[in-house]
């Protein structure tokens, strides 16, 4: 079993032994070989194993392991995949695909947490003024797709149901009326 | 072609069938029950019942693929991933739009009673005596004294929770207790009865959900989940409450897939002798006769079979002889309303999911109230803290943007209004030649809109709402009216009116057919108004009172 280091390098001595630091498709083929051979993903449509991992990456960075498993832990990357495939129209798909393009262009893959993270507060930033400011009928900012998937697949994954939320299949009672306490977590809704 | 013979058929199972089934067996009617669509038994089939969230793959939400074999289902809730299979194919059941109309049907044993929203209002004689005040259609023929009772009756067994209020425009039933208003609601209603001095009052939604045990059934558990059939019983269906009750009599035959196609007349004895029925999975064409038959095959579709019948003696279908069938079609038109956000409650929040709100009774037109539009409007609505989803639009990512959003945010309230509709002649369905369902059978076409009155309404309707809000001292209050089209209410009414004369009415006091007395329409084609509370109540109450009426008069051999 090849590990991640070793698929670099052989991506690397198969392109001539020099890495271009930032370009997307070296560091698309770099994921790809290493997707290949670490990861038991399927694909999911037309999106790759590397996609699905970038897309895990992207949600995991959003709704990281805190106290609580983060997005990856519950496979929110094949969510958004699933759900892209199955639920989005040509023209949102279009939108959506080109942002994974732009992550990857940007080397996201290759950035550590800490870039990761202040990578997407800077185009979160964007995303929202331009969400809050778009003509009507103007195409959506593929960050709020991202973003939205996310939150979306984790707070309705049992993950995030009965850990980063509570949940109770049948709660046998209702209270009108109870302390709430800061941090205390919100009651998941049923199905 | 094989003949059976019962005392009574029923044709349609949902709310209106399963109580004709239960009254007619219980007194003593061995009764053949139709269904068109496949058999549900209570518990076993349901699925979905206790999946969780995450069982979904799409989480619930709809899919290309669904829109593309739903196209009229798609335009609103009603498409989804969770009880998709109890939805009418559009596909194999289409029917031709005039007009825009948004048909939502549930063609299987249970029909809509397994998916309904579950309100339980009875109507006032603000209602019943509306018509005739405004010279508006034609007058009701009964008055609330003559429906109390059977009010009573089906709120007894049906079980229905709610709290006694003392309204005239909303009379009080035979209530278990209510479900509680959660302290948002409860601190806006304090709030709202104190500005309006108490014309305007927020009550505990009256729904048909236990709060106390019934034979057979659990209280409701407060999962929230009634529209995937519920494994404890906890709200009203024909599965859970009327077809337990007849199958217990041993007099009841319930037929699935049984297309009843023709109401079959005996034009020398001026009676209906039985019914035609195609089998769904066969094909096979089957008479059945019977002393008696109830169509309570939901509003459109008992027109549709009406018409289709007798039409050897009248061109128009049985009960045509006053061209009122067909006509009038009604709904209740909503999407507007207004809400806001509630301060003060940061330290406060619930516990379990309710499977109801709370509900604001009619006040316009009513005690001195005059607008420039005639009859009213009630709100539903609730009160909640926020969930994750308001952090889609909020900025932030990572660890405290993920913790601030597993937790809930603020309270908000809001209500939307569901208004009547006036009955109007030009609102019909007649018989489509020239389209067929699956079974070659022609299709309903539906020309129905509405008028000034009720766009006239909609402008109270969405700001009446914020007034009451901000009176109360909501903040950040929003309207909105999101359209509406006639249908969408899924309280379809009218078509085979009640009347006082059988030259502007298809039926009597007793919702028997003018034209053929052992017929009896007991759903919502018979409705003469719309008032606005939601209409499933009425229907039981009327179908319980034409067969406990059908019954005597079979007695009496006047059938």
């Amino acid at each position: 079993m090849m590990n991640r280091r070793e698929a670099i390098r052989q991506v690397t001595a198969m392109l001539g032994g020099v890495v271009f630091v930032g370009s997307g498709d070296l560091l698309t083929a770099v994921e790809h070989a290493h997707a290949r051979v670490t990861a038991s993903r399927k694909q999911i449509g037309t999106f790759t194993a590397q996609d699905i991992a970038l897309l895990d990456e992207v949600a995991d960075t959003i709704l990281p392991e805190t106290r609580t498993p983060g997005a990856k832990a519950a496979k929110v990357g094949s969510f958004m995949a699933v759900m892209v495939t199955d639920t989005y129209d040509d023209r949102q798909q279009a939108i959506f695909r080109d942002g994974m393009q732009k992550l990857n262009g940007a080397g996201f893959m290759t950035k550590s947490p800490a870039e990761r993270l202040a990578f997407l507060e800077q185009l979160d930033r964007e995303q929202k003024t331009y969400m809050d400011t778009r003509a009507q009928g103007a195409p959506v900012h593929y960050f709020r797709q991202m973003k939205e998937l996310t939150l979306f697949g984790y707070f309705t994954s049992e993950i995030g149901c009965s850990q980063a939320m509570r949940y109770r299949e049948t709660p046998g009672r209702f209270d009108p009326c109870v302390p709430y306490t800061p941090g205390e977590t919100t009651w998941a809704g049923h199905a | 072609m094989q003949s059976q013979s019962y005392d009574a058929i029923v044709v349609g199972s949902g709310i209106s069938g399963g109580w004709a089934a239960k009254e007619l067996t219980e007194k003593g009617l061995r009764v053949l029950l139709l269904e068109r669509g496949k058999n549900i038994e209570h518990i076993k089939d349901y699925p979905n019942a206790t999946k969780a969230p995450w069982d979904y793959p799409h989480r619930g939400r709809r899919t290309k693929a669904m829109e593309a074999a739903y196209p009229v289902l798609k335009r609103d809730y009603t498409l989804n991933e969770m009880n998709l299979d109890w939805w009418a194919s559009d596909q194999e059941s289409p029917y031709t739009e005039v007009k825009r109309f948004d048909w939502y049907r549930g063609y299987h044993v249970g029909g809509r009673s397994l998916m309904w929203g579950r309100q339980s209002y009875r109507w006032s004689d603000f209602d019943f005596e509306a018509n005739a005040r405004e010279g508006v259609g034609v007058d009701w023929p009964i008055r609330y004294a003559d429906i109390a009772p059977w009010y009573d009756h089906v709120e007894r067994h049906a079980g229905i929770s709610g709290s006694v209020e003392g309204m005239a425009q909303l009379p009080d039933g035979q209530f278990q207790p209510a479900m509680p208003l959660n302290c948002g609601e409860e601190l806006i209603a304090g709030r709202l009865k104190q500005h309006f001095d108490g014309r305007r009052r927020i009550i505990p939604g009256r729904t048909a959900n236990l709060t106390q045990a019934l034979p057979g059934r659990a209280p409701c558990q407060y999962r929230n989940a009634c529209w995937l059939g519920c494994p404890f019983g906890g709200y009203f269906s024909s599965q859970s409450s009327t077809l337990p009750a007849a199958v217990a009599t041993g007099r009841l035959t319930l037929k699935p897939f049984a297309i009843v196609t023709e109401v079959l007349y005996d034009r020398n004895k001026k009676r209906a002798k039985g019914v035609r029925v195609l089998d769904a999975v066969t094909n096979q064409t089957t008479d059945y006769t019977a002393k008696v038959v109830f169509l309570c095959a939901s509003t459109l579709n008992s027109a549709w079979l009406l018409l289709r019948s007798a039409t050897d003696v009248w061109p128009g279908g049985l009960g045509s002889s006053s061209e009122a069938l067909g006509r009038n079609l009604m709904d209740h038109h909503f999407r507007a309303g207004a809400s806001g956000t509630i301060e003060g409650l940061d330290d406060k929040y619930y516990y379990g999911r309710r499977p109801t709100g709370f509900y604001i009774p009619r006040y316009r037109n009513l005690f001195g109230d005059k607008r420039e539009y005639l009859r009213g409007f009630g709100y539903q609505g609730g009160a909640s803290r926020s969930g994750w989803s308001r952090a889609v639009a909020e900025l932030g990512v990572g660890a405290a943007f993920k913790d601030a959003a597993a937790q809930p945010g603020s309270w908000s309230i809001g209500g939307t209004a569901f208004g009547e509709m006036l009955p109007n002649p030009a609102n019909r369905v007649t018989i489509d030649p020239n389209k067929k369902d699956k079974w070659g059978l022609p299709v309903l076409a539906i020309d129905c809109a509405t008028g000034e009155n009720e766009r006239l309404m909609r402008k109270d309707m969405m700001n009446d709402m914020a007034e009451m809000l901000e009176a109360a001292g909501v903040k950040d209050v929003h309207t909105y009216d999101n359209g509406y089209w006639p249908g969408m209410g899924i309280h379809e009414m009218g078509t085979a009116r009640m009347g006082k004369d059988p030259k502007t009415s298809v039926l009597n006091s007793h919702n028997q057919v003018w034209d053929a007395p052992n017929v009896f329409v007991t759903d919502g084609s018979c409705m003469v108004s719309t008032a606005c509370p939601n209409p499933s109540l009425t229907y039981m109450a009327l179908t319980a009172r034409a067969a406990d009426f059908a019954v005597a008069e079979l007695k009496r051999n006047n059938l």
